[in-house]
């Protein structure tokens, strides 16, 4: 076979995979839109779910959802960022440095039931937090802590070390330094980590479902320790465990979870993006 | 302010770096530290701000005295040690903020100043580097934004503003080409009147214009220290000579 061929063989397996990727993607999103669109209204998004979750709206399912993703932030944001700063700035690079930063690696693998179960067994159990909205903000918290440290870390340590040189040779205390200098620079890094953290929690099941989903609760939750209705959880029970249910509520879901995460993801990339376009050194 | 050196050692890791080294640097007179690359000039250039702390494994022996305290006791207080002995780097490195928020920086970090001071002192440093008139209209304009001389200006100008006594310069000229250097060299002459300066530089022809003293360091060692025009006319040592007649570098 002459190179020419050769290298026109592969340039069309190297497109056909790419293609490949792009294609069941477009098809989700296309078929879940064309069949949930039509189920999209303004009662949809503001009613409870009524006759057995056949009829009427998403809206505790929705507000669930909200509060989950921003326990969960709260608690994450905080520490996630605490931590990276110690990692990246304050930690010597010593073994044990080494094993917390492959231990932070790892736990970003591990699968997401098994942060369900955890939760179950810590929140639920031991702190007797019951199924609740917090122990659901916190097991999603712990979800996406890894997420969180890994994408401050990396902002963090993209600063430039001469920033941080000529600060102390100012005079400037390492705090000074890190307070002034590195996190402002840091912020667009840690942003665009923590969305797509929001993003990540909005949409999973396995860890809420121990924790906090209800079944089936057509009224806000009042406090933090009561259970709440979550737009994973919803999905799943509409699409499995309740016989027919009209195909345009389910889809309707769908598009609302996958609106609601694409959009946040959208906001990470329009953040890189400007700072990108900002950073000059 | 003068800076005496005895019996300097540093070593990293197992490296050692500065050898037993002995100097005095003149209040109101340039220094310049010249040698060939990795000869320990910038070492020792860090010594008198303390930078070499931020080193892992590096290891120091000696006495550095600045106005009869050794800046090499283990309670020297380095934030004060700092604003009195300021630095500027090979690159010309301004925060990635507006130009006067560049020039208070050192004023915000020590809480020196209110607003109004703070601007005061902005306008007198920036006039003592000769930026005043071409950057007073663009006080708030980025500082990333400036050609690389007015960066490096600019960088001066945020040292000066913290009242420092004593200025190391690391190769401030390095990065700037030579119109920019010549007029960094007469801000430097002009500097001297009120600071011990210090300088490190790999180009011999600006040590000997700019410096009242020179030292010549090979290998970590301080091989001669004195006049500009003695180093570069008699030097004493055959190394010395060698080194500035270009037969190695």
């Amino acid at each position: 076979m002459n190179s020419k061929k050769s290298q026109k063989i592969a340039f069309i397996f190297l497109l056909l995979a790419t293609l490949l990727i792009i294609v069941p993607v477009g098809l989700i999103i296309a078929i879940i839109i064309q069949k949930g669109l039509p189920g999209i209204s303004w009662e949809f998004l503001s009613d409870i779910p009524r006759k057995g979750m056949r009829a009427g709206g998403i809206f505790p399912a929705i507000v669930g959802t909200l509060y989950l993703v921003s326990g969960a932030i709260i608690f994450a944001l905080p520490i996630g960022l605490f931590s990276a700063i110690y990692l990246s700035e304050y930690a010597k690079d010593n073994f044990l440095t080494r094993i917390i930063k492959l231990a932070i690696v790892n736990l970003a693998g591990v699968p997401s039931v098994v942060y369900g179960l955890f939760g179950l067994a810590l929140f639920v159990v031991f702190f007797k937090f019951g199924a609740s909205i917090l122990s659901g903000s916190l097991t999603l918290g712990i979800m996406i802590l890894p997420l969180i440290i890994t994408a401050s870390r990396e902002a963090l340590e993209s600063v430039p070390y001469s920033f941080r040189e000529v600060s102390w040779s100012l005079g400037a205390s390492k705090w000074q330094t890190i307070r002034n200098i590195v996190l402002p620079n840091a912020i667009p890094g840690i942003l665009t980590g923590t969305i797509l953290g929001l993003g990540r929690a909005a949409g999973e099941t396995a860890p809420i479902l121990f924790t906090v989903a209800a079944f089936y609760l057509p009224q806000l939750p009042r406090s933090i320790f009561n259970q709440a209705m979550a737009l994973p959880y919803h999905l799943y029970v509409i699409s499995t465990q309740v016989p027919n249910v009209d195909e345009k509520i389910r889809y309707g879901t769908a598009l609302v979870l996958l609106t609601m995460v694409l959009f946040m993801n959208l906001i990470a990339v329009v953040i890189r993006y400007k700072f990108r376009k900002k950073k000059k050194w | 302010m003068d800076i005496k050196v005895s019996g300097l050692n540093l070593w990293y890791g197992d490296f050692h770096a500065l050898k037993d080294v002995h100097a005095l640097f003149c209040a109101k007179k340039i220094t310049a530290i010249i040698g060939p690359s990795g000869c320990g000039k910038s070492t020792l250039l860090r010594v008198f701000n303390r930078m070499n702390d931020l080193v892992e494994g590096a290891r120091i022996k000696g006495e550095v005295v600045i106005e009869r305290e050794n800046i090499l006791d283990e309670d020297t207080d380095l934030v004060k040690l700092r604003k009195r002995v300021g630095m500027v780097f090979q690159r010309p490195n301004p925060f990635p903020l507006s130009v006067l928020e560049n020039v208070i920086f050192g004023l915000k970090i020590h809480g020196l100043a209110n607003k109004y001071e703070a601007e005061e002192t902005a306008e007198q440093s920036l006039k003592s580097v000769l930026l005043w008139d071409e950057l007073k209209d663009k006080l708030n304009k980025p500082a990333l934004g400036l050609s690389l001389e007015q960066k490096q200006r600019l960088c001066i100008a945020r040292l000066i503003s913290v009242k420092p006594d004593i200025l190391l310069m690391d190769e401030p000229c390095s990065a700037l080409d030579p119109q920019a250097t010549q007029r960094i060299e007469e801000l430097m002459r002009e500097l001297k009147t009120n600071y011990t300066i210090i300088i490190v530089t790999h180009n011999m022809q600006q040590a000997a214009r700019v410096s009242d003293d020179t030292g010549f360091m090979l290998l970590g060692e301080l091989v001669e220290f004195a006049k500009t025009e003695e180093i570069f006319t008699k030097p004493k040592d055959r190394r010395t000579e060698d080194y500035i007649t270009g037969r190695y570098g």
